[in-house]
């Protein structure tokens, strides 16, 4: 047989843009993974002055609803969506007591939060200014208890418990029992869905 | 070069390495019954397997060294050469399987004498949460039940029982100079005897990680005769003494009046917060902030205008306090012996 017959190995262009291609891909995915280590950014001390500044937010008349100072969104709202601020609003949550009137979020003595309705409105200002005015019909003040970057991690809490639409941040997972649907889950728009409607309402029970 | 500064810097070197394993907090400088059992067995097991490991390595030196004889015939079989080889093996082996078996047999009867606590012995309750200690005493009456932080009395030569409970996360209870680890679990409450040979300080930390403030999360095993430790669970039991002087006073009022008293209790007063450390006695205290800092006004004033940059992530918040509410607060505090 002659040499020259032999099959032969061929080296074609195509492959070693193959082989550059893949390169390419590894390191775009590599790049990309990297990108995955940004993480949640943790405020840990806030300083004095923004502090004494996130308390001056300016409610209506009848203190329901208005506008969170300038400062709020100059640090882009970092209590409704920030986990580790959403975490300690819950563990001030137990560790004020509010179970003791709003248990899980149902109610008790104190109004539901879990349904959705909200007597002051739905708004960070409002839930922040119950909690550190109080309200009438027993809702006691925490101005003197609380400092106010707790105050604001402690609304942001609450307002999660009857959202209607789900945050992209999540407090930590609760250590007793679930009672309740977790507070990532938009609990208050789970409440007001009726579920599928009945091809044939006149016949059996209504969902 | 210098010669001969080479072997000194070396013997240097190691004395001060085993300089480091003395002191308050080492497993090597032991003062508790079960750490002095424990240092006993490692002791011994270390010395035997450095024995073991010396012949082992002297058999394989001499196995290089020497010489392979000559041998006529691979198959010829030296009789007594074979029952040499016989009785060398198979005493390796003995010694092994005793070895083993006595260091396993050694190993259960010390750990089952560990943790062993009557039940009228002392009994305390350390609570673990992020990033310091509870610790409650009882009596035989419920009034005489009290609380403090980060800093444990014991008598000396008592067993004593901790009662460990993990509040928040796992955390891990380690005073090396008494005992050894054991991990204070949410929701399963677990046991550990100590009891200290001699009166002193022992310090010990957290030894699984918890969080952001895992190290710096100490504190203190105070062992004293039974007479002193009497008499300071007896002024422990008591409230809080009466502001002596007018800055004192001051900083009581402000104390009560500001967030400090939701969540710390001064027995006496009418702070009556739960979730951070009982400051009853805080100024009889070795440390505050979990070993973070030695007890004094100036450390206390420190701790209070910004505890989140000198232990970040803690769960103190910054209160705003005037210049002379922070110092009169941090005299009050001072005073709480």
């Amino acid at each position: 047989m002659e040499p020259n017959s032999w099959p032969r190995f061929v080296e074609s262009g195509s492959s070693s843009r193959e082989f550059q291609m893949r390169h390419f891909l590894v390191l775009i995915s590599v790049v990309l993974a990297a990108a995955g280590c940004q993480r949640e950014e943790r405020e840990l001390r806030l300083d004095p002055p923004v502090a004494a500044a996130l308390d001056r937010v300016a409610l209506m008349p009848n203190r329901i609803s208005g506008a969170p100072p300038d400062i709020y969104f100059a640090l882009d709202k970092p209590y409704e969506s920030n986990a580790f601020n959403l975490s300690q609003g819950k563990r001030l949550y137990s560790w004020f007591a509010c179970k003791t009137c709003h248990s899980d979020g149902q109610g008790g003595i104190g109004p539901a939060f879990l349904d959705g309705w909200w007597n002051y409105g739905p708004e960070m200002v409002s839930i922040f200014a119950s909690i550190r005015d109080g309200r009438p019909h027993g809702m006691p003040a925490f101005a003197d208890k609380m400092t106010t970057e707790q105050i604001w991690q402690l609304a942001g809490y609450v307002q999660t418990i009857g959202a209607y639409s789900a945050k992209t941040g999540a407090p930590s997972r609760n250590d007793e029992k679930h009672t309740r649907p977790s507070e990532n889950r938009a609990p208050a728009a789970i409440l007001f869905d009726q579920g599928p409607t009945p091809v044939r309402p006149d016949q059996g029970p209504t969902p | 070069m210098i010669p001969g500064l080479k072997p000194a810097a070396f013997v240097m070197a190691s004395s001060l390495t085993l300089a480091g394993c003395s002191g308050w907090q080492s497993a090597l400088d032991v003062h508790g019954e079960s750490a002095i059992s424990l240092k006993q067995l490692i002791v011994l097991i270390v010395i035997v397997c450095s024995i073991v490991w010396a012949l082992v390595m002297i058999a394989l030196i001499l196995a290089l060294a020497r010489k392979r004889g000559r041998r006529e015939f691979p198959l010829t079989v030296n009789a007594s050469t074979e029952r040499r080889m016989a009785i060398s093996v198979g005493a390796a082996v003995a010694a092994t399987v005793i070895i083993i078996t006595a260091f396993s047999v050694l190993s259960f009867f010390t750990t089952r004498a560990l943790s062993v606590a009557g039940s009228d012995d002392l009994t305390i309750k350390v609570r673990g949460l992020q990033w310091w200690w509870g610790i409650e005493y009882f009596g035989s009456t419920p009034d005489q039940r009290f609380e403090t932080a980060n800093e444990i009395h014991i008598p000396v030569g008592r067993k004593v029982r901790l009662q460990l409970e993990g509040l928040d996360v796992i955390h891990s209870f380690w005073v090396p100079s008494l005992a050894g680890k054991q991990d204070l679990i949410p929701g399963r409450p677990n046991e550990l005897t100590i009891r200290a040979e001699r009166a002193g300080v022992y310090r010990g930390q957290c030894a699984e990680f918890c969080g952001l403030q895992h190290a710096h999360m100490a504190f203190f095993v105070v062992a004293e005769e039974q007479g002193v430790f009497d008499e300071w669970v007896r002024l422990q039991r008591q409230g809080a003494s009466a502001a002596p002087d007018d800055e004192a006073r001051a900083g009581q009022q402000a104390f009560m009046s500001r967030q400090c008293a939701a969540c710390h209790t001064i027995r006496g007063t009418a702070a009556r917060g739960a979730t951070g450390p009982d400051l009853t006695h805080v100024g009889s205290r070795k440390t505050i902030a979990a070993g973070l800092l030695e007890t004094t006004r100036g450390s206390l004033a420190a701790w209070i205008a910004d505890p989140q940059t000198l232990k970040p992530g803690n769960n103190m918040p910054m209160v705003a306090l005037s210049p002379d509410e922070l110092r009169a607060i941090s005299a009050y505090l001072a005073g709480l012996k």
